[in-house]
C-alpha cells in the first residue's frame, strides 16, 4: 500500500485536508522516520507481564541496551500468578516462581513501574491499563500479548507483539510497521436484553471467520457501538485478535472521555483541557475512507456460544450444532472439531451438559461483567456437580465487587471467589478444570487444549456462563431470567 | 541471526487451517524463562499419546519416518493465530524448522518468525494444497527447495513456483540483519521527535 499516495490525496481538490480515519490521525502523529518500506512509529506505552517480561528485559540487558523512556513502560504480574487467597511468588504452575521473581528483578533494574503480586492495583494488563488511565485516546500502546487490542477501545492504536518486537520497542521507543489496511465494522440497531458485546464479537467471527480480519486495523462503529459503555467496548475490541486483526479501535466520544477523566494516570487541570481538545478531533471524520466496510444488524442478535474449537465456531445458544454446510468450515475441520468437542451435528446446544463454569479474563472480567453474572446468580445455586470460578480481572474490580456484595452472591451460588489474574483462561500446567471436562467460559479462546489437555471450552458472555452454571447445561440466559 | 539464502530440506504437510500458537506450543510446555529447550513442547498436544507424556503418537506427521528431520512445514490458512507467544517460533526453530509455507499467517506470528530468521512463504491456497498432497502421497522423498534470492520454490517434480515476498523482509532474512541495530542507527531524529511531541501532547509523558 502506498502511504504517501494516501496521505497526500485531497478531498474534492479544494485544498481541504482530506477526511481521515482515527487510525490515520494516530499514525500521522507517530511517524518518527519513514522509508520505502515500513515506518518507525513512536510507541507511547509499553506493557510487560511476567510470562515474557523477563526474557525481553534480560535480552536487552545482555546486549548492553537500555530501556528508552522507562517512565512509559509498565509491568504487570497477571499471567501465571496464582489466584488463590494468600498467594505469594510460589505458583501452582511448575517453575512459575522464576517467571515472577526474574521479571520483578528485571523491572526494578530497568526502572520500570511494576504492579506486583500484592499491589493494590495488580490485575490483568488490559483491565488495569484503562482502569489506571494509562490507556488514553490517541496513544500507541503495545504489549507482548495478543489481547492488547482491547485497549484500542479508548480510541488508541493498541496491538500485540512478540518478545523480539517488545525488545525493539523497549530499546528504541518505536516499532517498525506498515500502516495496516482498515476495516470498519458497523453494528447497527438495538441490542436485546441479556445480549451484549461478547455476543456481537462472536457474531462477527461466525460471519467472517477467524481469519476474516487478518492483518487489518478494525474500527467498530454504528449505533449499537455508540450505545455501549466503555467496559463493553473493551470486550468488543478484545476479541479482534481472534479475528486475526492487528488492532481494533473505537472513535473516542463522550463515553470515552467520561471514562478516562479522573483516573490515576489521566491528565489533570490545564493539561486535561488540552488533551480533551486534542481528543475531540481524533474520531474518524464523517467522510473518512476505509479499505473495507461491513455492517451487522443486532436487532435480532441472540446470546451466542461456541460449539467448536475456533472462536469462529459460534452460533446462537438457541440453535443447534451446525451441519458441515452451515459451519463455515471444511468438512475435515468440522469433523475434527466435533470429535474433540464430543458433539453431533443437529444437536440442540441447550441439551449439552457442563462440568465447569469460568467467569473472568481480559475479555469479561470487569465489574460490569461480574454484575451481569451476579444478577443471574442472585438467589440461585449452581447445579450439582458443576465447579464454578469467578476470577476478577483486577484487584480493584475485586474490591469494588466486594463493596457491592457481589462476592457473597457468587459464593452463595456455589462459585469460588478468587484473587485477580488471567487464571484458567489458559492452562499453564498448574491448576486445571479436569481432563476432558466441558467448560462454559467467559474467556476468548476455545482452542483444543487451551484450558487444559482435552478440556472442551464453550465461549460465551458472563451472563450466559452464569445461567449455564445454574442449569448445569448450556443455557439461554433469557429463559432463566424469565423463569 | 542466521541468514537465509537457499534451503533444500524435507517438508512436512500439516494442512489444517487456523493452527494456533497454543497448539504449536501449549502454555504448560513453557517451563522456564528461556528461549531454549522448547523443542520437546512443539505440538505437544498432538505429538504425544497422552497429555504431559512423551510417548510419540505415531499418527502425527512429525513422528513419521518419512518426515524425520523436516525443516519446512507446509500448513493451512492463518497459521499461528491466537497467542502472541514467540515461544511458538522458538520451538519450531529448535526443532529445526527454517521455513513455513502457508496460504496466510497470523500477523504477530509472522513478525515473530521473521525476527528469528524463519521464512514465512505465502502461496495461493490451491498451490499449498497441491504441495501438501504431493508431500503426503508422492513416491519420492518429500523434499523442497526454497531459493530466497531468486524467490523460487522448487517442488519434488522439479517444477519451479515463483513467490512474492516483502522486499524488506527478504533483505533482512538474506543478510540475517538485526532489526534493533538497524533501527538504532536510523533513529537519530528520535530525541527531536520527543521534544516536539512533549510540547504537543504533554499527557503522554508521565
Amino acid at each position: 500500500m502506498s502511504e504517501r499516495g494516501q496521505s497526500e490525496r485531497l478531498a474534492g481538490g479544494q485544498g481541504e485536508p482530506r477526511a481521515r480515519s482515527l487510525l490515520e490521525k494516530i499514525w500521522q502523529t507517530h511517524v518518527v522516520a519513514s522509508s520505502s518500506g515500513p515506518a518507525w512509529i513512536a510507541v507511547d506505552r509499553i506493557f510487560l507481564h511476567e510470562r515474557t517480561g523477563a526474557i525481553a528485559l534480560e535480552g536487552l540487558q545482555q546486549r548492553g541496551r537500555r530501556v528508552h523512556g522507562p517512565e512509559r513502560v509498565f509491568c504487570m504480574i497477571d499471567h501465571i500468578v496464582d489466584t488463590l487467597p494468600g498467594r505469594t511468588d510460589d505458583t501452582l504452575v511448575p517453575g512459575g516462581r522464576q517467571f515472577i521473581t526474574r521479571t520483578r528483578a528485571a523491572a526494578h533494574a530497568a526502572g520500570i513501574r511494576l504492579f506486583d503480586v500484592t499491589d493494590r492495583d495488580q490485575g490483568i494488563v488490559h483491565v488495569i491499563s484503562p482502569e489506571l488511565g494509562l490507556a488514553l485516546p490517541g496513544l500507541t500502546i503495545v504489549c507482548p500479548d495478543s489481547h492488547t487490542c482491547t485497549q484500542g477501545a479508548v480510541g488508541a492504536f493498541a496491538w500485540g507483539i512478540g518478545s523480539t518486537e517488545a525488545e525493539h520497542a523497549l530499546a528504541t521507543g518505536t516499532l517498525r510497521l506498515r500502516k495496516p489496511p482498515t476495516l470498519r465494522v458497523r453494528f447497527e440497531g438495538r441490542l436485546g436484553a441479556w445480549v451484549g458485546a461478547k455476543d456481537m464479537s462472536l457474531r462477527l467471527l461466525s460471519l467472517r471467520g477467524a481469519a476474516g480480519g487478518r492483518g487489518k486495523a478494525l474500527e467498530f462503529a454504528g449505533s449499537a457501538v455508540r450505545a455501549l459503555d466503555m467496559e463493553a467496548r473493551f470486550t468488543l475490541c478484545n476479541m479482534a485478535t481472534e479475528f486475526s486483526a492487528v488492532t481494533a479501535m473505537i472513535s473516542p466520544d463522550d463515553t470515552t472521555f467520561n471514562y478516562v477523566e479522573g483516573r490515576d494516570f489521566s491528565p489533570r487541570g490545564a493539561v486535561w483541557d488540552r488533551a480533551l481538545a486534542n481528543w475531540r478531533r481524533l474520531a474518524s471524520d464523517e467522510a473518512a475512507a476505509f479499505d473495507e466496510e461491513v455492517t451487522i444488524d443486532v436487532d435480532d442478535l441472540a446470546p451466542m456460544i461456541t460449539w467448536g474449537t475456533s472462536p469462529q465456531h459460534a452460533v446462537a445458544v438457541t440453535g443447534t450444532v451446525p451441519e458441515v454446510e452451515q459451519s463455515g468450515t471444511t468438512s475435515e475441520a468440522h469433523a475434527r472439531a466435533l470429535q474433540y468437542m464430543d458433539l453431533q451435528p443437529g444437536q440442540s446446544l441447550t441439551s449439552v451438559g457442563i462440568d465447569a463454569a469460568f467467569i473472568g479474563s481480559c475479555t469479561n472480567g470487569r465489574i460490569s461483567d461480574l454484575r451481569s453474572a451476579a444478577r443471574v446468580l442472585a438467589g440461585r445455586k449452581i447445579a450439582a456437580g458443576v465447579r464454578a470460578l469467578c476470577v476478577p480481572g483486577s484487584s480493584r474490580v475485586k474490591r469494588e465487587a466486594e463493596a457491592e456484595g457481589l462476592d457473597r452472591i457468587f459464593q452463595a451460588a456455589g462459585f469460588e471467589w478468587r484473587e485477580s489474574g488471567c487464571s484458567l483462561c489458559f492452562y499453564a500446567g498448574g491448576e486445571d478444570l479436569g481432563l476432558g471436562r466441558r467448560v462454559v467460559s467467559s474467556t476468548n479462546r476455545n482452542f483444543e487444549g487451551r484450558q487444559g489437555p482435552g478440556t472442551r471450552t464453550h465461549i460465551a458472555s458472563p451472563a450466559t456462563v452464569a445461567a449455564s452454571a445454574v442449569r448445569g447445561c448450556l443455557t439461554d440466559v433469557r429463559s432463566l431470567a424469565a423463569a | 541471526m542466521q541468514p537465509f539464502r537457499t534451503l533444500t530440506a524435507i517438508a512436512a504437510p500439516l494442512l489444517r487451517d487456523n493452527i494456533d500458537t497454543d497448539t504449536i506450543i501449549p502454555s504448560r510446555e513453557i517451563k522456564s524463562v528461556s528461549k531454549q529447550g522448547l523443542s520437546n513442547g512443539l505440538f505437544a498436544g498432538w505429538r504425544y499419546r497422552a497429555p504431559g507424556g512423551r510417548e510419540p503418537n505415531p499418527e502425527f506427521v512429525l513422528n513419521q519416518v518419512r518426515y524425520l528431520g523436516a525443516a519446512i512445514l507446509v500448513a493451512g490458512e492463518n497459521f499461528g493465530c491466537g497467542s502472541s507467544r514467540e515461544h511458538a517460533v522458538w520451538a519450531l526453530a529448535a526443532q529445526g524448522f527454517r521455513a513455513i509455507i502457508a496460504p496466510s499467517f497470523a500477523p504477530i506470528f509472522q513478525d515473530n518468525c521473521i525476527n528469528n530468521g524463519v521464512l514465512t512463504l505465502c502461496l495461493p491456497r490451491a498451490t499449498v494444497g497441491a504441495l501438501g498432497q504431493a508431500l503426503l502421497a508422492g513416491m519420492n522423498e518429500p523434499r523442497l527447495t526454497i531459493d530466497l534470492e531468486r524467490q523460487e520454490l522448487i517442488d519434488g517434480a522439479m517444477a519451479v513456483i515463483p513467490f512474492h515476498i516483502d522486499p524488506e523482509v527478504r533483505l533482512r532474512l538474506l543478510k540475517g540483519l538485526d532489526a534493533i541495530d538497524l533501527s538504532l542507527r536510523k533513529l537519530a531524529g528520535l530525541d527531536a521527535f520527543h521534544e516536539r511531541d512533549r510540547e504537543e501532547r504533554p499527557w503522554v509523558y508521565l
